[in-house]
């Protein structure tokens, strides 16, 4: 059965909607507003800004993170930039045209209204990201410079050295330290979020562990908001930090909350690529390395063995060069990612096991120098060759696509509200402003965007109609999410079984990768379907998790975000196999044009797609499908091409 | 900050009882006439010995004081320990500079208070009637073991300030990126510069190059 | 490769630890330090033995969650960088290899190699930052920063927070993580209003922590993973002599 969302999306001409919708939503006055407890789960840039800014408010935070501080969350690894439509290089930009790329680069599975809004308050958080002194990049004159990034043809990013993620969580970590200082936020670092507690159809608590003491904790709260990122590793092997998982949000839809196009997952098209069995991450290396490299594989098959430097010119296939002129090499990260795929399938792929292309920096060394080069993008030639042992000033690197951001996430209407009242999904933990693929620079704009700028006008709406109404962390409902919680972590210690944690994750992410990630098709989901189910029993049948359950036990917190990996990869299955269309990171093999390249179906997908979980008493059974109609007033649906 | 400002001010003496010293070589007239020229400052010879001793004493108060802050910050120590940029002589301020007091207790006993030594008490005036510090000097060093000692506390009094007079500059800000490996190797240069000076005196005492002025 | 490991275990912060004795085995070059330990972790829960607890998480060198002394040296013998960037190739085949965690009492010891580092979370709290509600910040490019300026307050801002410094100084001494902070902050003009009291109270936290004092040894600027150069240090005693001033003074 399918039912129907509203976004609540305000009335109104698109460029009005945010302001008017600002100018009506419920306050709560100043001296109400330390009566209110706010839980934050995650302190990336979406939970710490948020933090920090409704501490700043005067509302009483409680901020909780898995990692020992705040500012390890992973959010400190985007390196590239962020966007804004300042139009300081005075080439065209306007808050228009971000949003226009942001749309078109989703692929048109992006709601127009949320895209907007984020291209709106992008300014916002430059200027805010300067007064709290995060250190962009300058020109001489002293003003900021910016760089172009892939699906843009404006250069419009704002960056600072390889490490601008860094730079930004700390400047959101430093304004949640001040507010922490100032007593209006309470953090709890090691404190992993195990289950949402729901009261009166309500979000009004969560059940955590304290991952020094293993204690099991209840906190009550007036509304819970969820920034604890994307899902990425259920892959396995993926750009994301080793403790990024998505047992908050996944908890939260086994309680109710509509998950939203999980199948959506981005593909980095420039990571260095797997060398060995008993890799534990990828390393990203900037899409920014893409304004002066430039990609190709040879034309011949026989070639790939050879050192690149004795392929001459006239051999060398220049792929994106080729295939997308106006864009070349700053083609969009999916269609990036499926070009390498394509020349690695047909055989022409370089490195061990022939999966990577050569991203070659030998024409900018020649035309700009390498202390330009190396101006630009040191710190990122120094990561590749400490992990490869070569010198990409002298040979050119070889990069191979890995999954890196997740679109999808928890669906939230236009306040960033999900379905269940008072739950918040903010940052890569919700679904909204990306569609089926995410433009560069563009995810640490949205994190700060809703901390800073959204939700601290969106939250006060809900919360002024909850005055008196949070629970006892004692009250039944409380109680129930704890033992629940605790019955799972006893069934996992008691399993005692052969099998290491890693060797199932392991292969749930092979075999993900293989049929849910840079193409699909009906059939090899089906089959992934058949495999889950049997990993999900070897879990439950044969784990091996040592240890106790009131300690410092690093396995058993790993088999929690296992188990729930184990069952949300039937979720991202589900929603693939549903979408018989190809759009953005998510294309399907079936559905293509003849020169390959993703075929949208819009008269009958352009929607979102949330599911509801239907389970019972630990029964994993189809979820039911909910679609939000996707309704384009001011942008025309085009074939997205960049060619 | 203190003990930066003190090592200043003591690193000022060293070089200036230096200067003092080398008199030594162009003959005793010199050096017993600047000895002379000192003792008649009167109180204000002693203003400057309380100046300098309370210098030391507070040198030596701070950073005790310190070292035992900077014990307790490591309660268990490394098994296994290797440094990478810490040279000898910056991790070993604390021995370096403790055996430098007791050879300074020990200098001053022997040419100041002048009590180790009974032929001093012999030494007639000088022709100017002036204490005779040059043939005091000379006698005070030909001994192998005065004077091997003299040249081992004299190196630990090197090392101490082959840390401690580029340390200042960083301690008191007055440093950059730029400046500091130049500050480090000058700091070198001028301790080893002291030591180098100061030894001379005793060394050039017993390879005979400087003798007494008077038979005693 | 093989190696033989020597690793600290303490099963909590009350027990005293010892080092323990592993073999690691056929091990690639191209293996990084830190999946060397998950490869002995699997072989340890295969014969029911406990996992060996270490702190780690972007596994990239910027998270600053890491935290071994690998040979006596903070982060391992590949410097620049942090122990996940340390990758088995840069040992001899057949090394004794000693693994400790970062030592200095303000980092407590959790469990084996895991310590607990809030210490630096606490400093930065005492005043690390600018106050700018948001909101209320004017235009980006209002106020231009000299690019040398906004350079240098970088490379001190590119500080992981990993507390390498404290750990390798022979005197447990946090200066140079409080001196990239304070440094960061005080070149740039948006930092100046709030410059005497920060670095004050910043101080004044980290030596109520319980960090040793610095005495210039620079054994922190060798193993800092980013590279904060032991020259801020002399920036942050010029910041405080200059605020201890003022303050002196009434200002």
């Amino acid at each position: 059965m399918i039912g129907t969302l509203d976004a609540r999306i305000p009335h109104g001409p698109l460029d009005q909607k945010w302001r008017s919708h600002r100018d009506h939503s419920r306050l709560v006055s100043p001296n109400n507003r330390r009566k209110f407890e706010v839980i934050i789960v995650g302190s990336g840039l979406a939970g710490g800004s948020a933090a920090a800014t409704l501490g700043e408010l005067g509302y009483r935070v409680k901020c909780f993170c898995f990692q020992d501080s705040p500012r390890r969350a992973h959010s400190i690894a985007a390196q590239g930039g962020i966007n804004a439509a300042k139009n300081y290089q005075n080439d065209g930009d306007s808050v228009y045209r971000l949003f226009h790329d942001t749309i078109k680069g989703g692929d048109f599975r992006s709601r127009e209204a949320n895209v907007y809004r984020l291209a709106e308050v992008a300014n916002l958080i430059i200027d805010q990201c300067v007064e709290q002194g995060v250190p962009f990049a300058r020109e001489y004159g002293g003003l900021l410079a910016n760089r172009s990034f892939g699906g843009a043809q404006v250069s419009r990013t704002f960056y600072a050295r390889g490490q601008t993620g860094q730079q930004l969580l700390l400047g959101c970590y430093q304004a949640l330290c001040r507010q922490i200082d100032a007593g209006t936020v309470q953090m709890f670092p090691y404190t992993e979020m195990l289950d949402l507690v729901i009261a009166d159809g309500h979000a009004k608590g969560i059940i955590t562990r304290c991952l020094r003491s293993g204690k099991i904790e209840k906190h009550a709260g007036d509304a819970v908001v969820l920034a604890t990122g994307g899902y990425g590793n259920v892959f396995y092997l993926s750009t994301n930090a080793r403790g990024s998982n998505v047992t908050a949000t996944y908890r939260a839809y086994k309680k109710g909350a509509l998950f939203a196009n999980p199948s959506f997952t981005q593909i980095h098209p420039t990571c260095i690529p797997v060398s060995g069995e008993h890799q534990s991450k990828l390393t990203l290396m900037s899409e920014s390395l893409r304004n002066d490299g430039r990609v190709w594989v040879p034309k011949r098959k026989e070639d790939c063995k050879k050192p690149p430097a004795e392929i001459p010119e006239a051999d060398r296939d220049y792929y994106l060069e080729r295939k997308y002129p106006s864009y070349g090499n700053l083609a969009p990260r999916d269609i990036s990612s499926r070009a390498a795929k394509e020349v690695c399938d047909e055989g022409r792929g370089v490195g061990p096991g022939g999966r990577g292309v050569y991203l070659d920096f030998a024409d900018a060394i020649k035309r700009i120098g390498e202390d330009t080069i190396r101006e630009r993008y040191g710190n990122l030639f120094e990561v590749y060759e400490k992990i490869t042992g070569e010198d990409g000033y002298k040979m050119p690197m070889r990069i191979y696509p890995a999954v890196h951001y997740t679109m999808g996430g928890l669906w939230v209407d236009y306040n960033l509200m999900s379905n269940v009242p008072g739950l918040f999904v903010i940052g890569e933990a919700n679904f909204s402003d990306h569609g089926a693929n995410r433009l560069g620079a563009s995810a640490l704009m949205q994190g700060l965007a809703d901390g800073y700028f959204i939700l601290p006008y969106t939250l006060p709406n809900y919360l002024a109609g909850q005055m008196g109404r949070r629970p006892s962390a004692d009250s039944p409902e409380f109680q129930e999410a704890e033992s629940e919680v605790r019955g799972r972590i006893k069934k996992m210690l008691d399993v005692d079984g052969n099998r290491s944690l890693d060797s199932i994750h392991r292969e749930l992410g092979l075999l993900l990768w293989d049929k849910c990630g840079m193409s699909r098709h009906a059939k090899g989901l089906h089959e992934a379907l058949v495999k889950i189910a049997e990993l999900r029993e070897q879990f439950w049948n044969n784990v091996r998790v040592l240890g106790k359950d009131e300690d410092f036990n690093q396995s058993l917190e790993r088999a929690g975000r296992v188990a729930d990996f184990l069952e949300f990869a039937e979720l991202m299955c589900t929603d693939a196999l549903e979408r018989n269309e190809s759009c953005g990171a998510h294309f399907r093999e079936e559905y293509q044009t003849p020169d390959g390249e993703a075929l949208r179906d819009d008269e009958n997908y352009a929607a979102v797609f949330a599911w509801e979980f239907q389970g019972r008493n630990g029964q994993i059974v189809p979820p039911k499908l909910h679609h939000e109609p996707l309704h384009f007033e001011t942008v025309h649906l085009t074939q997205r091409s960049y060619k | 900050m203190i003990v930066a400002v003190t090592g200043i001010i003591l690193i000022l003496f060293v070089v200036g009882h230096l200067l003092g010293n080398l008199q030594i070589f162009i003959g005793p007239d010199w050096i017993n006439g600047y000895s002379q020229h000192l003792h008649d400052l009167g109180p204000l010879l002693w203003l400057i010995r309380i100046f300098l001793l309370l210098t030391v004493a507070i040198h030596i108060y701070v950073t005790i004081q310190l070292a035992i802050e900077n014990r307790r910050a490591r309660p268990e120590p490394y098994i296994d320990r290797q440094y990478v940029k810490a040279t000898f002589a910056s991790r070993h301020m604390l021995m370096s500079g403790l055996i430098v007091v007791a050879f300074i207790i020990y200098h001053l006993a022997h040419f100041t208070v002048r009590i180790t030594d009974p032929r001093f008490a012999l030494l007639k005036l000088d022709p100017l009637h002036r204490y005779d510090v040059y043939s005091m000097m000379v006698y005070g060093f030909q001994c192998y073991l005065v004077s091997g000692f003299y040249v081992l506390g004299l190196f630990l009094l090197a090392l101490h300030l082959s840390h401690g007079s580029s340390s200042f500059f960083q301690s008191l800000g007055l440093n950059d990126k730029k400046l500091a490996p130049r500050l480090a190797l000058g700091g070198r240069i001028f301790a080893w510069l002291l030591f180098a000076g100061y030894t001379s005196i005793p060394v050039a005492v017993l390879l005979g190059l400087v003798k007494p002025a008077q038979q005693l | 490769m093989n190696f033989k490991l020597k690793i600290w275990r303490q099963p909590n912060a009350k027990t005293r630890g010892k080092l323990a004795d592993y073999e690691a085995r056929d091990i690639s070059p191209n293996t990084s330090f830190l999946e060397m330990l998950d490869i002995l972790n699997e072989n340890l829960l295969a014969r029911g033995e406990e996992p060996i607890a270490f702190d780690s998480d972007c596994r990239e060198g910027i998270c600053g969650t890491c935290s071994l002394t690998i040979d006596g040296e903070a982060h391992g013998p590949d410097h620049p960088g942090a122990v996940c960037e340390l990758y088995m190739r840069k040992f001899r085949d057949g090394a004794t290899i000693t693994v400790e965690p970062f030592r200095v009492r303000p980092f407590p010891i959790i469990k084996d190699l895991v310590i607990d580092r809030r210490a630096l979370d606490r400093i930065v709290q005492a005043g690390g930052f600018i106050s700018a509600r948001a909101g209320s910040a004017p235009e980006a490019n209002s106020i231009p920063i000299p690019k040398h300026d906004a350079d240098l307050a970088m490379e001190a801002a590119a500080c992981i927070g990993c507390g390498a410094c404290a750990a390798a100084c022979p005197n447990g001494s946090a200066m140079l993580f409080a001196a990239a902070k304070i440094s960061h902050l005080s070149l740039l003009p948006q930092g100046n209003p709030e410059r005497v009291r920060r670095v004050l109270k910043m101080v004044h936290v980290m030596d109520a922590e319980g960090f040793g004092n610095c005495t210039n040894t620079y054994e922190c600027e060798a193993v800092c993973p980013a590279e904060i150069s032991a020259s801020f240090i002399a920036k942050l005693n010029r910041e405080h002599a200059r605020a201890a001033i003022q303050r002196g003074a009434g200002e």
